[in-house]
This record gives C-alpha cells, sequence and structure tokens, in this order.
C-alpha cells in the first residue's frame, strides 16, 4: 500500500509516535497465568570501571536507593530496580541513570533493546520449566532472585519479582518468538489440568 | 552435563560455548612459528585439561575450566579475567 | 480368561475398545494386552523376518512381540507396546506386519524359506548385481519385513520438552525404589519418584505376598499416601528414566496422554502426547527392577508362551489367566511360584518342569526335575509342548507355557556413562559395578538382590548413602517385614536341539544364527550382534541381549565374563522423535527477529527474506511488477537516480566505552582506530587468530573514550564474543566495557541524490557538507527526538544511515517511506541493496567466507604495518600473500551465454574442465540494471593479474558454460564520486 495522494500526513509530522516491543501480542490470560507487558521507563546497563565498583556501589545507593547487586541477585526501590544484568554489569530500571555515575561506570542506554513482560500466577515455574533450564524452585530461586539464562535459544534474564511472578527479558527483535514460546507452554500446562 | 559459573553456579551445558585448551597466548608479535604452534599445533591429553569455556547465553564471562577429557569431570572452574591476568 | 474376583482391576468399569477392528470390554486399569488375553485373544502380530504368528511374552515395556499401531490419519503411531498402552473408551489398535489380516498372512511364507534366511543372509545374497539394491532388494525387503509404519503425514500432536530439578532421583517405585523415596523423603530431601509404569510400586502389584503384616499393594497405597502428602516429593509415573548423563542429568520419556480418548474439547486441545524431561538431579537411586529372560528352544515363540513373571503380573495385577490349563519352565525356584498362583487361583496348572535335579517339591502341582521343554506345537495360540527327560521324550497339551530362565537387573542406566557391569555367577546374571554414574546408587532387584527383604532394606539404605554425598543426612526406618526367600539358579540358556530356538524375538534372531555368526568368526559380542541383528530392535535386546551372549560364550569356548557384553545406551525405551524435538517444530525451530519496520513494509507489499534469525524485506512488489527482479531493477534505479530507505538495524552494533577502548579497537582490527577523529566513522577489518578475515564493518568515535562498533549481520554474536574473550582473557587489565545496542537502535539507510534533502527534511540540525562530510557522525535530533546519523554509504551513493530509540521505528520508518516517495524514491530490500553493493565491489560474507585473507581481498592496506593486531602474524605466514593466490575480481558476461551464477567454477578457456584446472569460483552475482547485464565478484587465481583477460565460468548445478571477462571488482563510479559529493 502506498500513501494515498493529498492524505493529510500531519500526525507524523508532528512527533514520532512510540510503539512498545510487544505492542498487538499482550496481554494474554491462559489457565492461571496472566502474561503482560511491563512499560519499562529507562534502562541503563550500568558496567563499572576497573577499581571502581565499591564508589559506584556507594554513589548507587546514593542516588537511586540501591547499591550493586551481587551475582544473581536484584534490588527494588520505589518506581526503580537494578538487577544484575552478567558479568560485571547491572540494570537500572525505571529512572534514568544519574549523571553523576558517568566516571565510575560505563552507562549505556538500552531502554529500547529489550523487551519485558511479566509472568504472573500459581506455578508459573512450571510455565517457565517449559523453557528455561534453571533451578526455578522456590527455595532455590527466591524473590528477588534474577539470572542470566537461556529462554529456547534466546539470551534472557529472569527475575522472580514476588511470590509467582517472574519479570523475563529478551531483546526487543525476539519479542514475537517470546510472547509465541511462552503462550505455548502456557497452554501445554494449562491442558495437563 | 553442567559447568558451575563462578557467577551464576551449576548451569546446564546448553548455556555455555566452547573454545579450546586455555594455553599461555604468545605475544602478540611473537614469531609466526610461535603463533603457528600456538594455534595449530595442539595436544589431545586424555584427562585433566584447562579449558576456556563462555558462559555465553548466561553471565557472558569467560571460564577457565580444569576438566577431565576422559570422564568429563569438572575439577576446578575460575573466572578466566582473574586466571589470565 | 478373567477370574472373578482376583486381580487390583476387580470391581473396575468397564471400558470399550476394538482390536484389528472387532470390539470388545476390559476394565480400566487395564492394559491393552491384559485386556485382549482377558477376551483370550492370544494371537496380536507378525514377527519382524518370519512373519511368525506372535503373542504377549512380557507385561512391560521390555515387550518384544506385542507391538500394535494406534492412531488415524497423521497421528497414526506404530510400535505402542500393548503391554504398556493403558486401556481407555473408544480405543481401536491394529496388529502390524500382517497382509491381509493378522490370522492370514501372506507374507508368512517367508517362515517356509527359513534355512535361507540366516545371519547374514541379505548380505551374502543381496551382494549383486550392484544396480540391483536400490530398485528391486531394498524395497522389496523393506515391504516384507518390519513392524509398524508411519503415516507419511506430518504429525500435529502437541509434544513438550521440559526441565525438573531434584536433590534426590528415585527411577522404579518397586519395593526399593518407594523405600528410597520414603527416606529421602522424610529427611526433607526434593525428591522426584519416577515410575515408567501407570501405577507405582513394581512386582509388589504383580506378586502375592505380605510388606508389612498386609497385602504388599496396600502397603504400597500407604506409602504412595505418605508420599502424596508430602510438598518435597514429585511423583512421575508413566516416566521412564530413558538415559543418564554427566554431572546427575538424566533424560526422561513421560507418556503423557497416551492413556486418554484423543483430546475434543479446546481446554485439552494442547495437551501433550509426551513430555521429554531433562531432569538435574542432585543424586540418584536406579531401583529400575530386574527383567525375566526367555529359554531359548525350539519354537518357543508361540502365542501362548509368556515370561512366568508375566503370567503372575496377569493374574495377580490383572485378574487374568492367560491359560486354562498352564505349564511352567524354569531354572530357578521363583518359578514356582507361578504354580502357587495359578492353582490358588483355581486354574489348572499341568506341570512344573524344572532343569534342576534339586528343585523343590511342588505344592499341590507336579514338578518334573532335570527336565526340559524341547519343542512346542499350535500355529496361532500354543497347543502342546514337548519335555525331554532322563525318560525320553513327552508331550503334553497346554495353552499357556510361563517360562523363566531367570531375571537380568535392568543396570542399563548404569552403563550409559561407559562403565561395563560385572557378572556374578551365584545369580547368573550381570549387576552394576558400584561408582558406575557418579552420584547414583543401585539398589534392589536391579543391584541384584532378589528378595523383597533385601529390595526394601537396600532401598532405604541407597536413599541415605545417596543423600550423605550432598550432605544431607538421613537415617533408613527399619524396613517393613517381608519375604526373604533365597534366589537359587542353575544356569540354562538354550535347549540343545534341532529346529529353531528363539533369542531375540523381535528381530528374528535364533540360537543357530548366533552360533553361526561364530563359526564365521563373528566372535566379538559386538561383531555377533551387528551379524546377526540381535538386540537392534526396539527393545534392544532387554530380553535376549544376556542368553545370547551365553550361547555365544559356549560357541567360542570363552567364560560368559570373558565373551563381555553389548553396550547400552540411551534410550531405554523407545522415543519419540517428537518428543526429543518437540518445540522446534515450525516457528519453534529457530528465534524470528523482527525488525521495528516489519509491518509498515508489509504494507508496502514487502516479501520477507531470512537474514540470519531476521526477517527483513527482500523487495517491495508495486502493482504491475510480476516477478523480484522488476521490482529489484526499479529499486536499485530509484536509489541511483532519487533515494531510497531500507532498514540496516540488524547489523551488530556494540558500545564501547572505556579508557582503554581506543587501544582494544586497535587489537580488534587490522587498521587503526585510535587516531579516528572524534565525530568520523572509519571502514575496519577484523581478522581471527589464523589471520584469515572475520569480519568487517564501520566503527564510529562518539567521544574520546566512546565509540559504537558496526558488525555484518551474520557475525554479531561472534564478534561479541570475540570481543569478550579479548577483554577477558588477552587484555583482562584493559579498562573497558561494551554493551550490545543492536535492539535499542532503530537504523535506517538513506541512500541517493536526494538523501541529503530527506534527511534535512526530518532533522532540526542543518546537514551540510561540513557539518556531516563523508564518513562523519553526530547527535541528530529528529523530530524532537535525540537520534545519531552516520554518513556512511554501502551503496556507492551519497547516503546516511540515521538512528533512533527503537520505539520510534516504526514511526520514521513510515516518515522516511513518505518523504522518499515525495522525491521520487521510496522503500528497497535486500536484493537491491545486494546489488548496489556488488555493482560498487563492496564484499559481504560471500566473500569473508573463512577462506579469504585481507590480501586476497585486495584490502591489504587495512592491515597497518605500524601495529600489531589480533591475527597479524599469522596473516603474514608463507602462502598467504601469494601473487596466485585466488584474489578478488570482478567478472561480466561477454560470450553468446549472458549469465553468470554463484557458486561457478571458472577455468582458462582451452582448458579441460576437471578439478586440476579449476582457477577459482564466483562469490556474488546479479543482474545489474544500471549496467544493463549480470556481473559477478570473483575469487581467481592471480585474479588481478588477468584484468582485461577472457576466463571460463561453468556451472554444472545449473547447466551454465558462458565466457567472461575479468575485471575490476568495482563496476560503477570507481572513483566514489557520489559517495564523497
Amino acid at each position: 500500500m502506498t500513501l494515498r495522494e493529498g492524505a493529510p500526513v500531519a500526525d507524523a509530522m508532528m512527533e514520532l509516535t512510540e510503539t512498545s516491543p510487544c505492542a498487538g501480542l499482550l496481554p494474554l490470560r491462559i489457565g492461571g497465568w496472566a502474561l503482560e507487558e511491563v512499560p519499562p521507563g529507562a534502562l541503563t546497563l550500568i558496567a563499572p570501571y576497573k577499581g571502581q565498583e565499591q564508589a559506584l556501589s556507594a554513589a548507587l545507593e546514593a542516588v537511586h536507593g540501591m547499591g550493586f547487586p551481587a551475582p544473581n541477585r536484584s534490588h527494588a526501590a520505589r518506581e526503580a530496580s537494578l538487577i544484575w544484568f552478567g558479568r560485571a554489569q547491572a540494570l537500572l530500571i525505571g529512572p534514568p541513570a544519574a549523571e553523576d555515575l558517568a566516571p565510575l561506570a560505563a552507562l549505556t542506554d538500552v531502554s529500547d533493546g529489550w523487551a519485558m513482560v511479566r509472568l504472573e500466577g500459581a506455578g508459573a515455574e512450571d510455565v517457565l520449566a517449559r523453557l528455561v533450564p534453571l533451578d526455578l524452585r522456590p527455595q532455590v530461586f527466591e524473590i528477588g532472585h534474577s539470572a542470566r539464562t537461556e529462554l529456547k535459544h534466546m539470551m534472557a534474564s529472569i527475575t522472580k519479582v514476588e511470590e509467582n511472578a517472574f519479570q523475563i527479558m529478551v531483546f526487543r527483535s525476539l519479542a514475537r518468538t517470546l510472547v509465541h514460546d511462552l503462550k505455548r507452554a502456557m497452554e501445554a500446562v494449562a491442558a495437563r489440568g | 552435563m553442567r559447568i558451575c559459573c563462578p557467577l551464576c553456579g551449576a548451569r546446564d551445558r546448553r548455556e555455555y560455548s566452547y573454545r579450546g585448551a586455555a594455553l599461555p597466548l604468545p605475544d602478540l608479535a611473537a614469531d609466526v612459528e610461535v603463533w603457528h604452534a600456538h594455534v595449530h599445533l595442539r595436544q589431545n591429553p586424555a584427562g585433566p585439561l584447562e579449558e576456556l569455556w563462555q558462559h555465553e547465553m548466561g553471565c557472558g564471562a569467560w571460564l577457565k575450566v580444569t576438566r577431565n577429557t576422559a570422564t568429563h569431570e569438572i575439577l576446578a572452574v575460575t573466572l578466566a579475567e582473574e586466571a589470565c591476568a | 480368561m478373567r477370574i472373578s474376583g482376583k486381580g487390583l482391576v476387580s470391581g473396575n468399569r468397564t471400558v470399550n475398545f476394538a482390536f484389528n477392528g472387532r470390539h470388545y470390554m476390559g476394565l480400566e486399569g487395564d492394559t491393552l494386552a491384559s485386556a485382549l488375553l482377558a477376551n483370550g485373544v492370544h494371537l496380536l502380530g507378525r514377527s519382524f523376518k518370519y512373519h511368525r504368528p506372535r503373542g504377549i511374552l512380557t507385561a512391560g515395556s521390555e515387550e518384544p512381540n506385542a507391538l500394535v499401531t494406534i492412531g488415524k490419519g497423521a497421528a497414526l503411531e506404530p510400535n505402542i507396546r500393548a503391554t504398556q498402552q493403558e486401556l481407555f473408551e473408544g480405543l481401536a489398535a491394529q496388529s502390524q506386519n500382517c497382509w491381509p489380516s493378522v490370522e492370514r498372512d501372506l507374507m508368512a511364507v517367508n517362515d517356509l524359506a527359513a534355512p535361507f534366511f540366516g545371519a547374514g543372509f541379505y548380505y551374502k545374497t543381496f551382494m549383486w548385481p550392484r544396480g540391483f539394491w536400490e530398485a528391486l532388494y531394498e524395497p522389496l525387503i523393506r515391504r516384507a519385513a518390519g513392524l509398524g509404519a508411519l503415516s507419511g503425514a506430518a504429525n500435529k500432536d502437541p509434544y513438550e520438552k521440559a526441565y525438573a530439578f531434584c536433590d534426590l532421583l528415585v527411577i522404579g517405585s518397586g519395593p526399593a525404589g518407594l523405600m528410597a523415596a520414603l527416606t529421602a523423603a522424610r529427611a526433607g530431601a526434593d525428591v522426584i519418584l519416577a515410575e515408567e509404569d501407570s501405577r507405582m510400586g513394581g512386582r509388589l502389584l504383580a506378586e502375592v505376598e505380605e510388606v508389612d503384616g498386609k497385602p504388599a499393594h496396600l502397603w504400597v497405597a500407604e506409602v504412595l499416601a505418605e508420599l502424596e502428602s508430602l510438598d518435597n516429593v514429585r511423583l512421575m509415573p508413566r516416566t521412564a528414566v530413558t538415559g543418564a548423563y554427566d554431572h546427575g542429568t538424566y533424560s526422561a520419556l513421560e507418556r503423557v496422554s497416551h492413556h486418554l480418548p484423543p483430546s475434543q474439547s479446546l481446554k485439552t486441545a494442547h495437551r501433550p502426547r509426551e513430555c521429554f524431561w531433562r531432569i538435574h538431579a542432585g543424586a540418584s537411586v536406579l531401583a529400575s527392577g530386574a527383567i525375566e529372560r526367555p529359554i531359548a528352544f525350539r519354537n518357543n515363540d508361540r502365542p501362548g508362551i509368556m515370561m512366568a513373571g508375566a503370567v503372575r503380573s496377569y493374574l495377580n495385577r490383572w485378574g487374568v489367566s492367560p491359560g486354562e490349563r498352564v505349564t511352567v519352565f524354569g531354572n530357578n525356584d521363583d518359578a514356582h511360584r507361578t504354580a502357587r498362583d495359578l492353582l490358588a487361583a483355581g486354574v489348572h496348572v499341568a506341570a512344573v518342569i524344572d532343569s534342576r535335579h534339586d528343585a523343590p517339591d511342588g505344592e499341590g502341582f507336579p514338578v518334573l526335575r532335570g527336565a526340559v521343554v524341547c519343542d512346542s506345537t499350535g500355529r496361532q495360540r500354543l497347543e502342546s509342548i514337548t519335555i525331554r527327560s532322563v525318560n525320553g521324550e513327552e508331550k503334553i497339551q497346554t495353552d499357556c507355557l510361563a517360562m523363566s530362565g531367570g531375571w537380568n537387573p535392568s543396570l542399563h542406566l548404569t552403563c550409559h556413562l561407559g562403565a561395563r557391569p560385572l557378572w556374578r555367577r551365584d545369580l547368573a546374571a550381570f549387576v552394576p559395578r558400584a561408582d558406575a554414574v557418579p552420584g547414583m546408587v543401585v539398589a534392589g532387584a536391579a543391584n541384584g538382590s532378589f528378595s523383597t527383604h533385601g529390595a526394601l532394606t537396600e532401598g532405604a539404605a541407597a536413599a541415605v548413602t545417596a543423600l550423605a554425598g550432598l550432605g544431607t543426612s538421613a537415617t533408613a526406618a527399619p524396613p517393613p517385614m517381608a519375604s526373604d526367600a533365597p534366589y537359587r539358579i542353575s544356569p540354562l540358556w538354550a535347549v540343545p536341539g534341532k529346529g529353531r530356538a528363539w533369542l531375540d524375538f523381535q528381530n528374528d534372531v535364533t540360537v543357530k544364527d548366533v552360533t553361526q555368526a561364530a563359526q564365521e568368526n563373528f566372535r566379538s559380542v559386538e561383531h555377533m550382534k551387528r551379524y546377526t541383528t540381535l538386540g537392534m530392535a526396539t527393545d534392544q535386546g532387554k530380553s535376549s541381549n544376556v542368553a545370547a551372549l551365553a550361547v555365544l560364550a559356549d560357541a567360542t569356548g570363552r567364560s560368559i565374563p570373558e565373551t563381555g557384553t553389548t553396550t547400552f545406551r540411551p534410550p531405554f525405551v523407545p522415543t519419540s522423535i517428537a518428543a526429543m524435538g518437540a518445540g522446534a517444530e515450525d516457528q519453534g525451530f529457530a528465534p524470528q527477529r523482527y525488525l521495528t519496520s516489519h509491518q509498515v513494509s508489509q504494507d508496502h507489499g514487502a516479501q520477507d527474506i531470512e537474514v540470519g534469525l531476521w526477517y527483513r524485506a527482500s523487495y517491495f512488489a508495486r502493482p504491475g511488477e510480476t516477478n523480484w527482479r522488476q521490482s529489484c531493477d526499479r529499486e536499485v534505479m530509484m536509489v541511483r537516480s532519487a533515494v531510497g530507505v531500507c532498514d540496516v538495524s540488524t547489523l551488530g552494533k556494540i558500545d564501547i566505552q572505556g579508557k582503554d577502548a581506543a587501544r582494544l579497537l586497535d587489537l580488534v582490527y587490522s587498521n587503526t582506530f585510535s587516531t579516528l577523529k572524534v565525530g568520523r566513522v572509519r571502514y575496519g577489518l577484523m581478522l581471527r587468530e589464523d589471520g584469515f578475515v572475520m569480519d568487517d564493518g564501520t566503527c564510529a568515535r562518539l567521544d574520546e573514550t566512546h565509540y559504537v562498533m558496526t558488525t555484518t549481520t551474520a557475525a554479531a554474536a561472534q564478534v561479541m564474543a570475540h570481543l569478550e574473550y579479548l577483554t577477558q582473557v588477552v587484555r583482562p587489565e584493559w579498562d573497558v566495557r561494551f554493551a550490545s545496542v543492536t535492539d535499542h537502535w532503530a537504523q535506517f539507510s538513506v541512500a541517493g541524490p536526494r538523501a541529503r534533502d530527506l534527511i534535512n527534511d526530518l532533522v532540526e540540525e542543518d546537514v551540510n557538507a561540513e557539518s556531516f562530510p563523508f564518513m562523519g557522525c553526530g547527535a541528530v535530533t529528529v523530530k524532537g527526538v535525540a537520534g545519531r546519523l552516520f554518513r556512511i554509504s554501502f551503496s556507492g551513493e551519497h547516503a546516511y544511515e540515521i538512528a533512533v530509540p527503537a520505539r520510534y521505528g516504526a514511526a520514521l520508518y513510515r516518515l522516511l517511506l513518505e518523504r522518499a516517495e515525495a522525491l521520487g524514491g521510496g522503500p528497497y530490500g535486500m536484493e537491491a541493496l545486494n546489488v548496489l553493493r556488488i555493482e560498487k565491489g563492496f564484499i559481504t560474507h560471500a566473500e569473508i567466507n573463512g577462506t579469504t585473507t585481507a590480501f586476497d581481498l585486495g584490502m591489504q592496506a587495512l592491515v597497518s604495518p605500524k601495529k600489531s593486531c589480533w591475527g597479524k602474524v599469522l596473516s603474514e605466514r608463507e602462502g598467504l600473500m601469494e601473487e596466485d593466490r585466488m584474489r578478488l575480481v570482478g567478472l561480466k558476461p561477454i560470450g553468446a551465454v549472458k549469465e553468470i551464477s554463484a557458486g561457478a567454477h571458472l577455468f582458462e578457456p582451452d582448458t579441460t574442465v576437471e578439478r586440476e584446472t579449476d582457477i577459482g569460483y564466483v562469490t556474488s552475482v546479479c543482474f545489474s540494471p544500471t549496467l544493463g547485464h549480470m556481473i559477478g565478484l570473483a575469487m581467481v587465481s592471480a585474479g588481478p593479474e588477468r584484468i582485461g583477460e577472457t576466463i571460463r565460468l561453468v556451472d554444472h548445478t545449473r547447466g551454465i558454460d558462458a565466457l567472461c571477462e575479468v575485471v575490476e571488482p568495482v563496476f560503477y563510479d570507481p572513483e566514489g564520486g557520489r559517495a564523497r559529493g
């Protein structure tokens, strides 16, 4: 389809409209589970420079109210969370990172780089067990735990945010596959009754 | 097969990718023969071997894994950045 | 024949089912096998090779004979073991390997030709003429021999895969497994109890026994009730553990819905047929029991000849007697229980034939000591057996013979990591080696402890030992009271005599085949196996292996331990490909990456093409365009004459920061990046460790310590891992950080003479030759959004790449297309992009194909002589910079044939076309609408020296034989004025 002659292009000329990674794909309700997109706000990758780990953690504490998370852990504060995001990096979710942090760490804006969804419902672990080679037993993977792992063949970040609720992130371009895979897993587990 | 990443804990083999034996690196400007030997002339021991693996689908860390190639027993795992620094 | 009041299914609801089109009734809890026996159906199928009538041999997953086909259409499933298939309302099963019916099978003629069908028959007979194998012999043999057939259609039934984790995995739920699970569960460990049967309890469901002073099955029910009440226990019935792997990893196959009628409702439409589990266990207890083995004697394969333990299973669990006048044949005390149980149930026992001279007395039934069964009669059901003893031979009428050659511990999983089992003379059986699988403790019959008391005791102790390995202490409860009868056996493998005595029922392998293999010097057990095909059927020789190697040992004059066993490999039970590949069908095969522009492109007539995991627009079909070439040609001319827009977000983008960022780039690129000015972009080449080219791309300097690197779409992940390697392993002391920002930025190429007009229309800054010179970059504001602009060109035209955060990607792309169309341009796809770059002689991974060096690609100047870089030393190796190496050139057709094809090989015009005279190959081709003919890029020996020469192109696959002129690889605007201007 090409643009109709003389059609108004005013909307597009004014502003660039935003599209979220899972637009048109979510929410979903299957069995006892809800899958919905999490509007991320800003996402900033924070990677401490050599020898700055402690100073950075102190600065994070001062500015965002949360220290640098230990491996496989996350912190949550009001309107913000800070999750461990792999070797020597953490992801600040919510507010933009304070510029004061720049001398201490490489700050990379990845706000638009990730699709972020929340899977919630009793036995959400059983759904993820179809896709993720991770030990998610409640006594092992507790609230606040966060892991970099794979979901099917996608690099993923999985955080247990509440009892029976997981935050799942994959690269933005993979949003459709993420929803497809989660939907299939939810359907299969739900069908067992 | 499972490897215990020093950062992430025990994880399934499918999260890792394999590079090969962890050998001392020649100087960047070393003689061509030295580099040739490093890249192409490798032992293939049956027994303990230090290897490089990357936790590619996990935290991204490169690991130095000591693995018995005959039994697959993992004897030690360290972060490569610490082992090679 | 159902025995009223007997069995654990007694009083259950009736279930209707059909077998070979006839309707029957069974009971809930029946297997197909027990229900058929209850209905007096004994003939279930025809054998693999000789089409012998076959019945039911066993009552478990080891069943070699009773294989049936269930289901219809695409979901049809062959080779289902009737002994495992649970009955459900409306089940319809069919016999296999027979035509027109199981009773009157025309291929039974094979049985008469048996003398010709010995071991190695195919190898010896169908050797010549050579061409007959594929055309005639193989199709004939395949039609005559075999098991069930697949439908040939894609099966759309859902299957799934899943992961599970536990402290202790208990495999098997007989007395040993239940005690192990109970002991571990009470100690607080996380336990998975996996049982391949639909009902837990193992042999305790099949024997008349007391445990803890009550009938065994009631004790089982009590234990299961306790286990079910505990949060730390997961019971997995219908789940066969199929493999043991390294570091506590196990595979298991769960039959999720084979026992249920096909799904009728939407809710259950997604219910999987099977689930393939990968279980990670801290430790495991193998309590898989034992499998009873047959005795080989002439015609021991008739329907009605069954394992003694199976006869007891049918009687005690399902309340079915497989015969009315039963005989028992064995070499151990266990066999006598069969006669006892049958007698107690009111079934006539004609005789117990025991090969031992010291066999115990019968309890109300005659025992023939020192006697053997040496033959049988009855075409479709056993009619009589012949008994041989010191008194000579005697024929007795019987419709069911229960045989027992002893028990083989089910030790298969202990061999999966390479361990070999040990021979125990007193048991005449192999037992597992301790520590065969790290973290696995074997208990009960699987460990050679055949009494119930022994199994209960060992099961509890095994859990304690296994948990101790995990640092968890548990206490073994005193085992409940149970039988501790000794297991007395005297080996008997094959009854001597003429005729065919079966060892492997499923592959139709007889004693004679094994002795013949030995005579023909296939003396190694592994050779014998392959020569005779013994143990190579779907039952993997569970019933036949040990007896066969005993026969082989005898034939070769060696002991059984000397002869050894074949190798047990996963899976323990046949596993459907659908289960192992679950989730990988259709869209699940690989993740799909979509661009922010995808929908807008679709609206503009885009056809998708897969580029790695990405789905990109191949070309944009306009009304009236009937093939891709028309669209592609138009798009190329549009870019050359006006402006085109293409989504290039798939290129890998890596954000690099830190004080050592420049040093890292100087290490990873062959050319220098530390000298790059802020606000400028440079093209760079990366080498592999061995000196060959790894990837190419541009890298922009945004700030003193901040770069953004672009990789090719194909190598993005590889380059990322390479950078991690260099910074963690090679130069861990450097202070540099990087992150993938590929998905964060939506980036569009805007190319063509009107590109600058278009850009200036959208960004707030004034984009001109000074602010954005060729290879310049900088921040811009795009309709109020902070973006980036790079003046780079992959088309040879004046071009930009404009980037905004991905949330604005769709909107910006829509806007770009509108503006481009207003300027006489529009979108262009991958096909046009490829033509544009070939016209310019730009390389991609068709040229960076792993065998080419910078020198080969004419880029030696990009390997800086002033500094070292990764791969440089080996790139200068002898032989990698010889003049006559295959090097990049262009090709254009000059003969009558105007075609060039990628992958075609190149020759001197006057030589013969053969491997020795091959001087190169074509890497990329296209029709150039700009030049009006086809053009190509090629790697040609001493290519640059051949410029102007004629070369012959031969493509046998596509039937092309053309003459080409070797030209410079840059076909269009070699001075580059269009891009720079």
